[in-house]
């Protein structure tokens, strides 16, 4: 080691070249979180499985009990609104606990030191595991919701066929296209860009808490809350929380009731969304939770 | 070409200090084995050349500072971290796909045959394979990388005899060339003693022995004593002196002591020393309180 070329030059030397697109890391390394978290996808497909299954068994059957074909239809609608809500829920959960654990496994598990050998820098897997709850599930909610949906409308339309019921009124009334863009509206503006602070801020918490990240999360925003009204006796803060997480300026947007209303297409109001500071002020809050989360997964090693 | 230059590595733990201004340099195509007790620094010297952690000091890897260029500097620097690093939940398949997908200088055909030779089957889970299993994946998928460095910490930790010889043999019948370099701690000096081009010794976050094995073999003498010449031997100044089975056993430094290699023969029976046992003779040298090290225990 210490023999002749003491003196030679120590510049940097070229570093492989890059054939590959920068794109590549990333899309792999979001592969591989959906290898590692199967209940991503499990989850949702299991709970629109049994959705579905209790629709046939408990829905069809009281439809078909019923004599009145107005009762008929209102029971065969109804669970489409159901299924919806029990899909975004679910996912809604799924999101949490992952983005819980997202930072925390690769450090129990001692995995971290196999991925950090590999040339993926920290902001790519830091972004690859952001985009599970604020891409993939909410796309898969989306499409999963859609599909049940249709499924539920198809069979309805083979019980209340010959039954004198024209089937065609059936789709065209309760509007499953209009649903499905509201629902996909809804989506993008509460469940993307509204909730990716919710998540920023879970993702850094699993980053740095050695244990217990749940309480990590929760403890800290509900004690600046009791400390708020303490001090201030003001609930700004809570207020803050209560509005991130109940969805700010477009709540209102997640589709009602079957059969929907054709007006509500026209009471999306993009623009006051997107001029709404708050969206802006979170997306930004958002940003700095993930560069900050890389940053930190530098220093970490396995716990 | 130099492969990692450091001048003044340091890094401290709160109070403890793990290096201590460290200076080293490894040129290209050396097997280098970095040797010491458990908190001598090894990991830490590692950690740093690996960018996972920060450092005082100056450090460059291929030219490069490994802790802000982390990420490109992994595709020409390999490591095996630990035994048990690999995800236990990857298929082997999937280990495959993955690094295909984000390694430009992975070659899947070669992993492929060099998994051929094992009984690692594509279809497998890391957890239901076993420790020498995992082993051989992972220096199966390293392998395969074309990396100019490799670093090696306790890669064949708690594995047995025939996974450990076959691990170095692969390592160096499959792997080394003269234009990469390999770096490698490990706790099983007799394993590496034969496969190693040099031979560092840290304690205490210092760097107390760095030498090539050449200047080892030739420096350093170990004398298997004639009871009668005993005290002719401890004149001479051994630097380490042990007893096995009732003999005598010491310890020359050639470089330090007059007597050439006849005049030590005459004193018994000579051999080139184990790295281990040098290890010990330097440390207990160095400090009163390695008696159990005395009885020439593995390190």
């Amino acid at each position: 080691m210490n023999t002749q070329s003491r003196n030679e030059s120590f510049d940097a030397q070229p570093i492989a070249p890059t054939v590959m697109q920068a794109t590549r890391p990333f899309y792999w390394s979001v592969r591989r979180e959906l290898w590692e978290n199967r209940s991503i996808y499990i989850a949702p497909l299991a709970v629109t499985a049994v959705t579905l299954f209790g629709y046939m068994i408990a829905s069809i059957g009281r439809a078909l009990s019923l004599s009145d074909l107005a009762q008929r239809r209102t029971v065969l609608e109804e669970p489409l609104t159901f299924a919806m809500g029990v899909i975004m829920a679910i996912a809604f959960i799924v999101a949490i606990f992952y983005s819980l654990d997202a930072l925390h496994g690769e450090r129990r598990d001692r995995s971290i030191l196999f991925w950090k050998s590999l040339p993926v820098s920290d902001l790519t897997t830091v972004l690859s595991k952001a985009s599970v709850p604020l891409l993939i599930l909410p796309l898969f909610a989306f499409v999963l919701t859609v599909v049940t949906q249709f499924i539920m409308l198809l069979l309805s339309t083979l019980v209340l066929r010959g039954s004198g019921f024209s089937a065609a009124t059936l789709w065209t009334q309760s509007g499953l296209l209009p649903m499905s863009l509201v629902l996909l509206y809804h989506l993008v503006t509460v469940h993307i860009l509204w909730h990716a602070p919710i998540y920023g801020w879970l993702i850094l918490v699993s980053g740095w808490a050695r244990r217990a990240a749940f309480l990590w999360a929760v403890v800290p925003p509900v004690a600046v809350c009791i400390v708020e009204k303490i001090a201030f006796n003001t609930t700004h803060f809570a207020a803050l929380l209560q509005d991130r997480f109940t969805g700010g300026p477009e709540a209102s947007t997640m589709p009602g009731r079957f059969p929907i209303n054709p007006m509500m297409l026209t009471h999306l109001s993009p623009g006051r969304f997107l001029t709404a500071p708050g969206l802006w002020i979170g997306l930004a809050v958002a940003a700095a939770f993930f560069v900050a989360a890389a940053q930190q997964r530098r220093y970490r090693g396995p716990i | 070409m130099t492969v990692i230059e450091a001048r003044g590595l340091r890094k401290a733990f709160g109070a403890t200090i793990a290096l201590d201004g460290v200076n080293l340099r490894v040129e290209e195509g050396r097997i280098l084995g970095l040797i010491g007790p458990n908190g001598a620094g090894k990991s830490t010297a590692l950690n740093a050349i690996l960018g996972l952690t920060p450092y005082q000091g100056e450090l460059k890897v291929l030219g490069r500072d490994p802790w802000s260029e982390r990420d490109q500097l992994m595709r020409d620097v390999c490591f095996i971290a630990d035994v048990a690093v690999l995800p236990r939940w990857m298929r082997v398949s999937q280990a495959l796909d993955y690094l295909a997908g984000v390694h430009p200088r992975f070659d899947r055909a070669k992993a492929e045959g060099f998994l051929a030779k094992t009984d690692i089957r594509h279809t497998s889970k890391v957890r239901e394979l076993s420790k020498g299993m995992v082993t051989q994946l992972h220096l199966a998928l390293v392998m395969a990388i074309d990396a100019k460095l490799l670093v090696l910490d306790e890669p064949t930790l708690g594995l047995d005899i025939l996974y450990r010889k076959q691990f170095y043999d692969s390592l160096l019948n499959d792997y080394f060339d003269r234009t990469r370099t390999i770096v490698i701690t490990t706790h099983q000096v007799e394993d590496v003693q034969h496969v190693l081009t040099d031979l560092m010794f840290i304690n205490r976050g210092h760097i107390v022995l760095d030498c090539s094995m050449e200047e080892f073999e030739s420096r350093y003498l170990e004398v298997t004593v004639h009871p009668e010449q005993l005290a002719a031997a401890r004149e001479l100044m051994p630097i380490h002196e042990r007893q096995v089975l009732g003999r005598s056993i010491v310890l020359f430094d050639l470089k330090t002591i007059r007597p050439d290699r006849q005049q030590l023969a005459a004193l018994g029976d000579t051999r080139t020393p184990g790295i281990a046992d040098l290890f010990v003779a330097m440390l207990a040298g160095q400090s009163g309180n390695y008696a159990g090290a005395k009885q020439g225990v593995a390190l």
